[in-house]
């Protein structure tokens, strides 16, 4: 008797729990074609960042501008075109495209800096067929002024905007930083968030010691980044009204399991794609099932949540004694427990 | 019919009839009717059809000639083709111009007519080009304004289908072919009722063709030719006859009539001007004028010049007229009287010669490189009809204090309506002023019942340049092709202008004043000059203030001003009622803009929302109170020519001069930008002498000449440093100067502010790591007081002596003295550090031919020249011949520099006895290879003037004049790639063979900076440029290794950003090499689209990624077991995509065209791979070069 992967995720109801993540592989309908061919259960697509629209809009004008009505000789310096591209079109064809050609649900991807920005592009996703939305709420707060509580606001305000002005589910991806986790996640719920994706993976900036400059620098995540999400999402299991997706330092099938066993509704994948390829998705989907079998588990459903704070025989595992001992073991043992 | 009514220029709207009736148009950009083209390509590249339904092929070529070439032979071929062009090019063309008339071949050439380079270069606009095409046989129509340039191109096509003369049909550059006003646009629909299919067809059946073979373009004997020439006769004859016709037809159908001579004022006129071009509306004006003032006087406008048509022309004159005043635009040296005039007079004779009633005929001069033509000038000009004793020859507009031809005119005079608004706005180059003037005289040509003129003033700077836009609204059409001299409404967009020029000097009393400033209502009076007061007090001006910069940085837009100031503009000028104003400037931004997205269109709307509430009234007190001043244009000891004439060009009243001020000859004296302080830059360079390691870079990188670096003996500073307080030092750290200190120095005046020198510095503090040892800071007055105190310290300091430098050290060729200073390039230009480079290394010795292009716009464009001299008064001489013909000029240059070192050499071996032996003798087997052996032959020609100075005889005085040359001179040929690879390509290749000793630099922007980006046989794969808006499909050129392939021609590849030892030298081999040499020299260009702050430092990639490697080919090194060819780059180690993607040139491709920018990335890549594979083979080839060292070899 085969084993029942399906999840149920932001009301969709899913093949398997393995989804792939917010990645710019997605920009290629091509792979996006192969995620599904290996196994995918949904896609996330790549982000749209307003941000970025908002920057190549300005750079564009600029540029003709700073290089018009200059000399009497030269009273611009390029051919205008027909169409620069710096709005959201591409990437609606994109969503419009990925909807067309694959068979599992396709969630579009957003990151807004203004409330107006957030509500006029999740309605445009949305326009353009996607099976929900996923808010990535990106903010590196560097002020000092700016207070917590005021920036907690106003993501709620426009989580709540966006869920009024569209139909699909929303999700809301978040980062791990928060004072008190749980009580944003239950206030992002209540915001009108169908699931919370745990974690936004900030990329860290570097410093290169050859130029001395602060330098961009992407790294891919490793397995044992995954008891990050691991441990929010089983303290936040059962206490949230939302699904629960994990995204960060999913590389084999035993992260999936331990996700799962943690509360997850959803697990997600993109690292391990770049370092492995896309057929990867067919070894974590197969080596779930296998683990499953082998345990003689009926579904996935069973196994959901199981290891949460709540069903753990020892909760208080998941809260800040745990550091302690893992401190105490490395001390002690010479060894990470 | 519905036609809609549009706002265009003169160039637009003729392309407008070219694009339409055309299937073939091969062009080439100049200046001014590079557009036409332009157009003409981007509709095409839109594929807008003509109206035979297919979309016309354009193609651009390597020169005019090129382009007249692919014309004859596409009409040849059947096509109905056509060109643009104008002055040179158009010069260029005559050659294909007789051969296409001779055979009768149907076409128009549409040109903004330009004056041809005489004694200097311009690209203003008269009619000395189309007059030197007069015998070519080729019809000749003129346009006298916008309107006219649309209906008289479709004219000339319908006339040249049915008559077989082709057509130029030209209408003034810049006055007409810029100015934008309101027309009645042509819709296909015309076009294909007026073009008469049949006569296209028969245009066909006479083209070449195998199926009805002919031969066409044989060679005449003396038996034939002279026949054949006359059997055209008969088309000639009933040409002016056709081209009635076609008026009269185009009438019929659209409405505007016009006649081969039309004729305007009172029917009994005892007085008429003849003219053609846009002054025909100038004089119109005046006609009116002295009409309503009970006198009788017309104007005879020009329209077909060419065939002239006697007949036509008597008819149009009135029976009474007694005097008659000729005016052309252009002028015949030695000639009677100019072509015009003397048509006129001719036709006279023909028509009434004999009959005893002749009128008197005058004959003037107006307007040359678009003078000032005004309706009081005109007025002028009638007055003199009347004179007793009038001038037969006579100038107007001008001052001639020398052959007294001029006539006095009464500036004062207007007669321009009360009912126009007449608004001047001043704004600085690229910050929007112009182009929101062009939506403004949009929105109100096409909005509303009004009409609409704008016509745009760009000064001669290409950094910190100052527009002044000319516009006019009101209820009738407006043909007044001059600017406005009393304007109702002035504004500044820049606060920085009122220290420098008289803004209000055009207001008319009540006029309303518009100023963009940081200070409020209350505050901004006391910030006023005392003579911008004075002219708001006593001109009783309404004078509003706007915070622009706030509100559009508040809106997002940073400081793009442009809708703001446009928005007070509409809302003080009271054209509309405000609100409709507002939706009606929103919709111009949503056209204007809307292509560029939400956001910008958003943001503009929130400025224009937000403009109002900063708009306020200053109250202006009832009389002066400031004590600031209007900054004088120079100070100090400058010499008398730069006082009495240079400085008054600078101060924008050039027109002022008189004709005995300039010179007779066009030379002028150099080093002269120096004394324009045009004081531009927002931040400037500041040394930290703490961090500096010393390494000279900032100097050496350094556009404009603005940062040096002196090197000196502390005890100089002796009397000098009180006067700078702190006047910052460090030790020389360097062996050849011991004791001494080193100074690095910024010209805060002359400093553009582009911020290449902060950017290049590799001195970083180790506390604060933005901290450099050289900083951008804000130019406060406190910052300004100082540097300028320094800066007379520095300036006091004396040169290194040349000859103990180390010249081949970058630190040490800094300590050299630039004799190319404070140029008017761009800010942070690619192509000025080789400039001033070499004329640090050689410029005293240095004689530069210089092509036509951006370095002859900033290397020569007056009011200043940036070419200087050094204590002694030596340095660069350097002139510009043409575009296309540099190499050759350059050439003759080291010719006759040889011929005049043979000659002198020749004499001086006859002065052995007279002079000693010893002298003679060293002076012949001198060695000028380093700097020593110069200062020394220098020492021996100047003991042998001496030595000459009692001796008499012819001979003795022969040698003195030509001694000189007895030191090695140093022959320069600078151009860009324009140049060199299209239009000069011919003749520079002619010269790499010569084997003659001239050094050849090639600023390499890979483009056509100068007329703005078109796209040269230098513009890279998958670059996109102007005709090359899908991305370039072909490589580049590889020049370089089109000379190495000659052996012994000595080339390098340089990027002074890359690598700037490799640079130096490149540079002293160079110039060492006693035969041809060629750098090319990476140059970075705002049209490639990137911050030009750090395109220094960018060059770093275009060499990393294999974009640009650097390389020397030494043919001194062929024959000794070495390799010539020396590959100074190390293997790409960049993917060529990074590089590419960080220029707006390649990004904007993969923004608009992802699949084909891909595409060509991915084959420019293989050229670099494939390249890089050549080269790296190159550098393992041993050669020899048989004939290396022997001068003149293939001639």
């Amino acid at each position: 008797m085969s084993v029942d992967l399906s999840t149920r995720y932001l009301g969709l109801d899913l093949a398997h729990p393995i989804v792939v993540s917010a990645c710019s592989l997605g920009f290629d309908l091509g792979n996006l074609k192969r995620m599904e061919d290996a196994g995918a259960s949904a896609i996330v697509l790549p982000s749209l960042f307003e941000e970025q629209i908002v920057h190549d809009q300005l750079a564009v004008h600029e540029f003709y501008e700073f290089t018009s009505e200059k000399f009497p000789e030269a009273l611009s310096f390029f051919p205008e075109m027909n169409d620069d591209n710096t709005g959201p079109e591409a990437y609606l064809r994109l969503v419009e495209s990925a909807k067309r050609s694959l068979g599992i649900p396709v969630i579009g991807s957003l990151n807004g800096n203004s409330t107006g920005g957030w509500i006029r592009y999740a309605k445009l996703i949305q326009d353009a067929g996607a099976d929900a939305l996923e808010l990535n709420v990106y903010r590196v707060v560097t002020d000092s002024h700016d207070d917590a509580i005021a920036v907690e606001a106003q993501d709620l305000e426009l989580v709540t905007e966006v869920c009024r002005s569209v139909s699909i589910p929303v999700a809301v991806k978040i980062g791990p930083y928060f004072s008190s986790l749980p009580n944003f996640a239950v206030r992002l719920a209540g915001a009108g968030a169908s699931g919370l994706v745990l974690f936004n993976r900030f990329y860290q900036p570097d410093i290169d010691l050859e130029t001395l400059r602060v330098v961009p620098r992407l790294v891919l995540s490793t397995s044992d980044e995954v008891r990050l999400p691991m441990r929010w999402i089983a303290v936040l299991y059962g206490r949230v009204r939302a699904s629960l997706a994990a995204t960060t330092g999913v590389h084999e099938p035993q992260d999936v399991l331990k996700l799962l066993l943690a509360g997850a509704d959803a697990t997600m994948v993109a690292s391990a794609l770049y370092r492995r390829g896309i057929g990867h998705l067919k070894v974590l989907v197969e080596g779930t099932r296998a683990w499953l079998e082998e345990r003689d588990y009926l579904s996935v459903g069973q196994m959901k949540g199981s290891i949460s704070q709540i069903n753990a025989p020892d909760p208080e595992a998941f809260e800040r004694a745990n550091y302690i001992k893992t401190l105490v073991n490395y001390t002690g043992n010479g060894a990470i427990s | 019919m519905d036609r809609r009514s549009v706002t265009i220029d003169g160039n637009e709207a003729a392309a407008h009839v070219a694009h339409l009736t055309s299937e073939v148009i091969a062009i080439y950009p100049i200046t001014p009717a590079s557009p036409m083209g332009e157009l003409a390509d981007a509709w095409s590249a839109a594929s807008r059809p003509n109206i035979f339904g297919v979309v016309p092929d354009v193609i651009e070529m390597q020169s005019e000639a090129g382009a007249a070439g692919a014309v004859h032979g596409s009409l040849q071929a059947g096509a109905l083709t056509t060109t643009f062009t104008a002055s040179q090019g158009l010069l260029l063309m005559i050659p294909n111009l007789f051969k296409i008339a001779g055979e009768l071949t149907s076409t128009v050439f549409h040109i903004a007519a330009r004056s041809v380079a005489t004694h200097a270069l311009s690209i203003f606009g008269d009619h000395s080009d189309v007059m030197a095409c007069r015998s070519t046989g080729w019809a000749m129509l003129a346009s006298s304004s916008v309107q006219e340039a649309q209906d008289l191109a479709m004219v000339a096509q319908m006339a040249t289908l049915e008559g077989r003369v082709p057509v130029l049909h030209f209408f003034d550059g810049f006055r007409t072919s810029h100015e934008v006003n309101k027309i009645e646009q042509l819709t296909p629909d015309d076009a294909r009722a007026l073009i008469d299919k049949d006569l296209v067809r028969a245009h066909r059946e006479r083209a070449m063709s195998p199926d009805r073979p002919v031969l066409r373009g044989s060679a005449q004997n003396p038996d034939v030719f002279f026949q054949a020439r006359e059997a055209s006769n008969p088309f000639y004859d009933a040409m002016p006859g056709i081209v009635q016709r076609a008026m009269d037809r185009f009438a019929d159908r659209v409405g505007r009539r016009y006649r081969l001579f039309d004729y305007e004022g009172a029917p009994d006129a005892d007085r008429v001007v003849v003219v053609m071009g846009s002054a025909a509306g100038t004089v119109s004006q005046a006609v009116s004028y002295l009409n309503g003032r009970g006198e009788k006087v017309g104007v005879v406008k020009v329209r077909l010049f060419r065939p002239f048509s006697v007949e036509a022309f008597a008819e149009t004159l009135p029976e009474t007229v007694r005097s008659i005043a000729v005016l052309d635009r252009t002028k015949e040296p030695g000639a009677i009287g100019e072509p015009l005039y003397q048509d006129v007079v001719t036709a006279l004779v023909e028509a009434r010669g004999g009959d005893g009633a002749m009128p008197r005929v005058l004959g003037g001069r107006y307007g040359l490189s678009s003078k000032e033509f005004t309706p009081s000038m005109a007025v002028a000009v009638f007055d003199e009809l009347k004179a007793e004793a009038p001038k037969r020859r006579f100038t107007v507009g001008i001052v001639d204090d020398v052959t007294h031809l001029s006539l006095k005119h009464d500036p004062a005079l207007s007669t321009e309506p009360d009912d126009v608004t007449r608004a001047i706005f001043y704004g600085l180059g690229s910050d929007g002023t112009v182009g929101a003037n062009k939506n403004s005289v949009k929105i109100i040509g096409e909005q509303t019942p009004l009409y609409a003129q704008g016509y745009f003033v760009y000064d001669s700077k290409k950094s910190g340049a100052i527009t002044i836009s000319h516009l006019r609204f009101g209820p009738r059409p407006i043909d007044s092709p001059y600017l406005i001299t009393r304007a109702n409404f002035v504004a500044c967009h820049q606060e920085a202008f009122l220290e420098r020029i008289d803004v209000l000097e055009a207001a008319e009393p009540g006029a309303t004043f518009l100023l963009n400033s940081s200070r409020g209502p209350e505050e901004v009076w006391d910030t006023l000059p005392a003579e911008l007061q004075r002219e708001i007090v006593e001109k009783r001006l309404k004078f509003f203030v706007v915070d622009a910069y706030r509100v559009a940085s508040e809106a997002g837009l940073g400081p793009r001003i442009n809708t703001v100031m446009q928005t007070c503009f509409f809302a003080l000028a009271g054209i509309l009622p405000k609100e409709e104003a507002i939706a009606h400037i929103k919709d111009a931004i949503r056209k204007t803009y809307g292509r560029r997205g939400d956001v910008v269109l958003e943001r503009n709307f929130a400025a224009v929302d937000a403009a109002l509430a900063a708009l306020h009234e200053v109250a202006v007190p009832a009389e002066v109170t400031g004590s600031r001043h209007r900054l004088p244009t120079v100070s100090g000891n400058v010499p008398d020519f730069v006082a009495r004439v240079t400085a008054l060009m600078m101060a924008g009243k050039g027109d002022l001069l008189p004709v005995s001020a300039l010179p007779v000859d066009g030379t002028f004296p150099t080093g002269t930008a120096k004394y324009e302080k045009r004081s531009i830059a927002q931040e400037i360079p500041i040394w930290d002498p703490d961090l500096c390691i010393q390494c000279g870079l900032c100097a050496y990188v350094c556009p404009h000449a603005t940062i040096r670096t002196k090197v000196f003996d502390p005890s100089a500073l002796r009397g000098l440093d009180g006067k700078a307080g702190e006047f910052p030092s460090r030790p020389w750290k360097g062996k050849e100067f011991p004791g001494q200190h080193l100074s690095i120095q910024v010209y805060p005046d002359d400093c553009t502010g582009c911020g290449v020198c902060v950017d290049i510095c590799p001195a970083v503090s180790k506390e604060v790591a933005k901290h450099k040892a050289i900083n951008m800071e804000a130019k406060t007055e406190n910052v300004l007081r100082v540097e300028r105190a320094r800066l007379e310290v520095f300036e006091a300091l004396p040169f290194a002596d040349r000859s103990a430098v180390k010249a081949e050290t970058v630190k040490g060729s800094q300590l050299l003295q630039p004799l190319f200073e404070f140029s008017g390039a761009c800010a942070g230009c690619g192509e000025t550090p080789y400039l001033r480079l070499m004329s640090q290394l050689f410029g005293d010795r240095a004689m530069i031919a210089n092509a036509t292009g951006c370095s002859s716009i900033y290397g020569g464009n007056l009011p200043t020249t940036p070419y200087a001299t050094n204590a002694e008064g030596r340095g660069p001489t350097w002139s510009n011949s043409l575009f296309e013909d540099n190499a050759e000029f350059g050439l003759g240059f080291r010719l006759a520099v040889d011929q005049l070192e043979e000659y002198a050499r020749t004499l001086l071996r006859g002065f052995s006895a007279k002079v000693g032996d010893d002298l003679v003798r060293a002076i012949l087997e001198a060695d000028q290879r380093e700097e020593d052996g110069i200062r020394a032959q220098r020492e021996r020609v100047a003991a042998l003037k001496r030595a000459l100075e009692g001796v008499e005889g012819a001979e003795a005085a022969s040698l003195v004049a030509v001694a000189d040359a007895l030191v090695r001179r140093s022959v320069w040929i600078v151009g860009g790639d324009g140049w060199a690879y299209d239009i000069g390509f011919g003749g520079l290749d002619h010269v790499l063979t010569s084997g003659r000793d001239v050094n050849i630099l090639v600023l390499d922007t890979e483009v056509y900076s100068n007329t703005g980006g078109q796209a040269s046989k230098a513009t890279p794969r998958g670059a996109v440029a102007k005709f090359a808006a899908q991305g370039k499909g072909v490589a580049k050129k590889d020049l370089g290794m089109i000379a190495v392939d000659y052996g012994n021609v000595y080339v390098a590849q340089v990027a002074i950003g890359a690598n700037p030892l490799q640079t130096l030298k490149a540079f002293r081999e160079a110039e060492s090499y006693p035969g041809v040499s060629l750098i090319l020299a990476y140059s970075h260009c705002i049209a490639h689209g990137i911050p030009m702050a750090t395109a220094m430092s960018h060059q770093k990639d275009a060499t990393a990624s294999g974009y640009w490697p650097l390389f020397r080919h030494d043919p001194r090194l062929a024959g000794e077991g070495k390799t010539p060819f020396h590959l100074d780059s190390r293997k790409p180690t960049l993917p060529f995509q990074e590089f590419a993607m960080k220029e707006a040139r390649y990004a904007m491709l993969s923004r608009t065209d992802p699949r084909r920018a891909d595409f060509l990335l991915r084959l420019a890549q293989r050229d670099i791979d494939e390249r890089w594979h050549f080269y790296e083979q190159m550098a393992g080839v041993e050669r020899t070069v048989p004939e290396r060292g022997v001068v003149g070899v293939v001639s």
